[in-house]
């Protein structure tokens, strides 16, 4: 599986990794959802690290779709919310 | 693993793909593609340019807050040294206001350059990322028919979208954060401008320096006429020594004796002349 983190670059991970991140996972959706900036921080940070750890970087060249895109570790809880909420107008010229 | 994040992956596939829905002949757009990505790419460079001049610019602001400090630490020191310690006080009181500015100052700077290793990097990825979709649109145009092409080309392009994006998006940010540290750094250009925190360039005086420069020159006239009035008061025998040692001041001081009477007539006609001043002498000296 393809991970990306935002301003970082991309990993490859298990499935058994993946699987490894979902604690992690939950911990960022309760801070999300409860517009803590603090715990988002430290969960965001937590699953990051484990990331890195757990993964292998994808080389630059490589052009490859991610599975999974995840906010870098200083992100504010707008900034997720407009990653989520973000739809037509964009990032991506085209 | 799922929640949010494959969310986040979905929105950018979702934009990627709304890219490739434009394209009417998907050769000829692997082009055009690859133009625009050359285009994000100068713009990243020009990120990174815009960053390291407002790093700089802050660099700039710490090295003058500094020299200030420095200066009003000199100026403490030596307001001490005659005995004003009131002086010397509101010397470091300032001081401790341009602490403050060059603590924000440094905290401005670690988060700036930490923007630029960022964009820096994001820079090195999409170049990275640009040249493998060069190489992959070339084998494309040269191998495929127009059929299997279609499918490569939405692999290339969905791989570069992505990095794109992500690029797309520390741009902004640098951006934003990079206008709002200029903001912060014209508000103290201004400040050093209306010479509240005083012209580092040592061109316009402030009020301390002018204190003690002025408190300066009137211990060293006090000195001075200290000096003098010892040398004439010291009495006959000394006199002689005084002249050949200080010839210059001593020379001046009788110019309307000297010409009327005989050298060693003199000190005791200056004797005469101020005998209750020379115990007084011996107290300025000391």
């Amino acid at each position: 599986m393809i991970v990306r983190i935002l301003n970082e670059g991309q990993w490859e991970l298990s499935d058994e990794a993946v699987r490894g991140l979902n604690s992690l996972d939950e911990a960022v959706d309760k801070a999300v959802a409860a517009a803590d900036q603090d715990q988002l921080g430290k969960a965001l940070q937590a699953l990051l690290d484990r990331v890195r750890s757990s993964g292998t970087a994808v080389p630059d060249d490589e052009l490859r779709d991610s599975d999974l895109i995840l906010p870098d570790a200083d992100s504010t809880i707008e900034d997720v919310r407009a990653l989520l909420s973000d739809t037509d107008e964009g990032l991506i010229p085209n | 693993m799922a929640g949010i994040f494959q969310r986040i992956s979905m929105i950018f596939r979702a934009r990627t793909d709304k890219a490739l829905d434009k394209l009417e002949d998907p050769r000829q757009t692997l082009d055009y593609s690859y133009q625009r990505q050359l285009e994000l790419l100068q713009k990243v460079r020009r990120g990174v340019a815009d960053v390291a001049t407002s790093r700089k610019r802050v660099e700039l602001q710490a090295t003058q807050l500094n020299t200030q400090a420095d200066k009003l630490t000199q100026q403490a020191q030596k307001a001490l040294e005659v005995g004003r310690e009131d002086l010397a006080r509101e010397a470091l009181t300032r001081r401790s206001g341009l602490q403050q500015q060059l603590t924000d100052l440094q905290t401005q700077h670690a988060q700036l350059q930490g923007e630029e290793e960022k964009l820096t990097r994001a820079s090195q990825r999409l170049q990275a990322k640009v040249d493998a979709f060069r190489t992959r649109k070339e084998t494309i145009k040269a191998t495929y028919s127009a059929a299997e092409a279609q499918t490569r080309i939405n692999e290339a392009f969905s791989g570069i979208g992505e990095e794109m994006g992500d690029v797309g998006l520390a741009i902004q940010r640098a951006e934003d954060k990079t206008a709002q540290m200029q903001a912060r750094a014209g508000a103290i250009d201004e400040l050093l401008a209306s010479g509240a925190l005083d012209d580092p360039t040592g061109t316009a005086k402030d009020d301390i320096t002018m204190e003690l420069e002025q408190l300066a020159s009137t211990s060293d006239v006090e000195n001075e006429l200290a000096r003098m009035k010892a040398a004439i008061g010291a009495g006959p025998g000394a006199a002689p020594q005084a002249l050949e040692g200080q010839q210059a001041p001593a020379e001046s001081l009788p110019p309307a004796a000297a010409p009327s009477q005989g050298n060693y007539t003199q000190p005791p006609a200056f004797e005469g002349q101020q005998p209750q001043q020379a115990p007084a002498n011996d107290g300025d000296l000391r």
